[in-house]
């Protein structure tokens, strides 16, 4: 299955008194990367939190289309994402080859232990920590697991929540070069991030929320979007 | 992957971080064992080494009970750390395996206890042990299933509460009372002063018939517990 696009249609959110997405639309599209931008409290966190499956909208839909066609929120679906988020999902006790083991096996990966290593490499985690307990592990090494844990199944949507935190600049670099590849591989990525340095040249759509509501939703039509215009429409809308 | 295979995944998963750190089940087994050491102190008369009463099966189930729920309380505490529970929910599995494999691995670390725990009764109360033994075993079994099915929704629910310490037991115990009172009634006619199978065999089909009806609730209701 590949998914064509993700359509959020007028999503609103409320815990309790607190309305933390007042009717936001947007669309993405397959094959291209999206940056989520807005200040702390936006709302960026529970928009993914919505688009992951994991949290319900008060009131709104999003769909995601495969060939034109709508696909049920379930197990099926989840299969298709890949959700990258503050916390990085993984478990102290086990090791980092453990942990990519386990989740492989929960996403049916066939040679679990092969894509295991191999997304180690990518993700250039230190081989000697691969066999350490993950608890042991430093933030950026830790982010590595979890940015390898992401894309264990090789989702065709990516949404990630600060990816570039705790990372080096090796590893940024590094962050940016596989958003990129996955992006022309004709998959979907959405990163909310503050650092626009790592989204230079990548990224080709850009949706800023402000208290919760999406005040520009951007495309750009030849290539990518440059730093410099990254920091100018983030800065458009500010208060 | 089946249903079976994610709930096995899960389970494996729980007990290999348990065999690393030991921490649930070295404090159930302390605190299990140290529940019926005192209690002996009260209840076994000094000269004669007999137990006043027929305590032993209520004091095997308050071990059960109060070790299982500090077992439960840190099993699940595991899944905030890291936020595990939402890579969990986020894997394209039914959400209900997820519940199943944590509850097996509830049930099989309390078993471990329970192998600790249960001989410790027969020393030191004198209690009948090996009277029904199969009937023994299969109370002991289906409690702790039953324990570790409602044990679970209920940690599971208050896995984002602050209070969660405080509200586990004081959620979970009034749904456990009939399983307990069944559970101590059945042992009762098996380990007790009097022997009675037939009475035994009843509870045990009361504690049947219970885990069925939580078993079936928990499957269903466990997705609206767990999304936002």
């Amino acid at each position: 299955m590949s998914i064509d696009a993700v359509t959020v249609d007028g999503v609103t959110k409320r815990f309790g008194n607190h309305r933390a997405l007042a009717k936001v639309s947007l669309e993405m599209r397959a094959g291209s990367l999206c940056a989520l931008l807005g200040p702390n409290g936006a709302g960026k966190s529970t928009l993914l939190g919505i688009l992951s499956t994991l949290v319900r909208p008060t009131s709104g839909d999003v769909k995601y289309t495969a060939k034109g066609e709508a696909i049920e929120d379930g197990a099926g679906l989840r299969g298709q994402i890949g959700v990258l988020a503050h916390e990085s999902f993984v478990y102290g006790e086990l090791t980092g080859y453990e942990n990519l083991e386990f989740y492989g096996r929960l996403y049916s990966i066939d040679d679990v232990q092969a894509r295991a290593r191999q997304l180690l490499d990518e993700v250039g985690l230190d081989p000697k920590a691969r066999d350490r307990a993950a608890r042991t592990y430093s933030r950026g090494m830790l982010q590595r697991l979890a940015l390898a844990r992401a894309l264990m199944h090789e989702p065709p949507v990516l949404l990630l929540d600060e990816p570039f935190t705790g990372l080096d600049r090796e590893g940024s670099a590094a962050l940016a070069r596989t958003l990129a590849r996955v992006r022309e591989d004709g998959r979907l990525v959405l990163v909310v991030t503050h650092d626009f340095e790592a989204l230079d040249g990548v990224c080709d759509q850009v949706v800023v929320l402000r208290r919760g509501k999406v005040v520009l939703d951007e495309r750009c039509e030849s290539g990518a979007f440059g730093y410099s215009d990254l920091k100018e429409l983030y800065h458009r809308f500010e208060e | 992957m089946g249903f079976l295979s994610h709930v096995g995944a899960v389970a494996k998963k729980d007990l290999r971080v348990e065999l690393r750190s030991r921490e649930v089940v070295y404090t159930m087994l302390f605190f299990g064992a140290m529940v019926i050491l005192i209690f002996s102190f009260a209840f076994v008369e000094g000269r004669t080494g007999k137990a006043m009463g027929d305590v032993s099966s209520g004091l095997l189930w308050i071990s059960v009970l109060f070790s299982g729920t500090l077992g439960l309380s840190r099993a699940f505490d595991r899944e905030r750390e890291g936020n595990t529970m939402r890579g969990l929910l986020l894997a394209p599995i039914p959400r209900a395996a997820i519940f199943l494999g944590k509850a097996v691995s509830i049930a099989l670390i309390i078993l471990v206890t329970e192998v600790i725990v249960v001989p410790m009764i027969g020393l030191m109360f004198h209690a009948e042990l090996f009277r029904d033994f199969p009937a023994l075993v299969t109370t002991l079994l289906l409690t702790t299933a039953g324990f570790a099915i409602v044990g679970s929704v209920f940690a599971l629910m208050l896995l984002k509460s602050r209070a969660r310490a405080v509200l586990l037991p004081v959620m979970l115990y009034p749904i456990l009372v009939p399983l307990l009172i069944a559970a101590a009634k059945s042992t009762t006619a098996l380990i007790g002063v009097v022997g009675d199978p037939d009475i035994a065999w009843f509870w045990i089909r009361f504690i049947v018939v219970y885990d069925l009806i939580f078993l079936v609730a928990a499957l269903w209701f466990f997705e609206s517990m767990v999304i936002e």
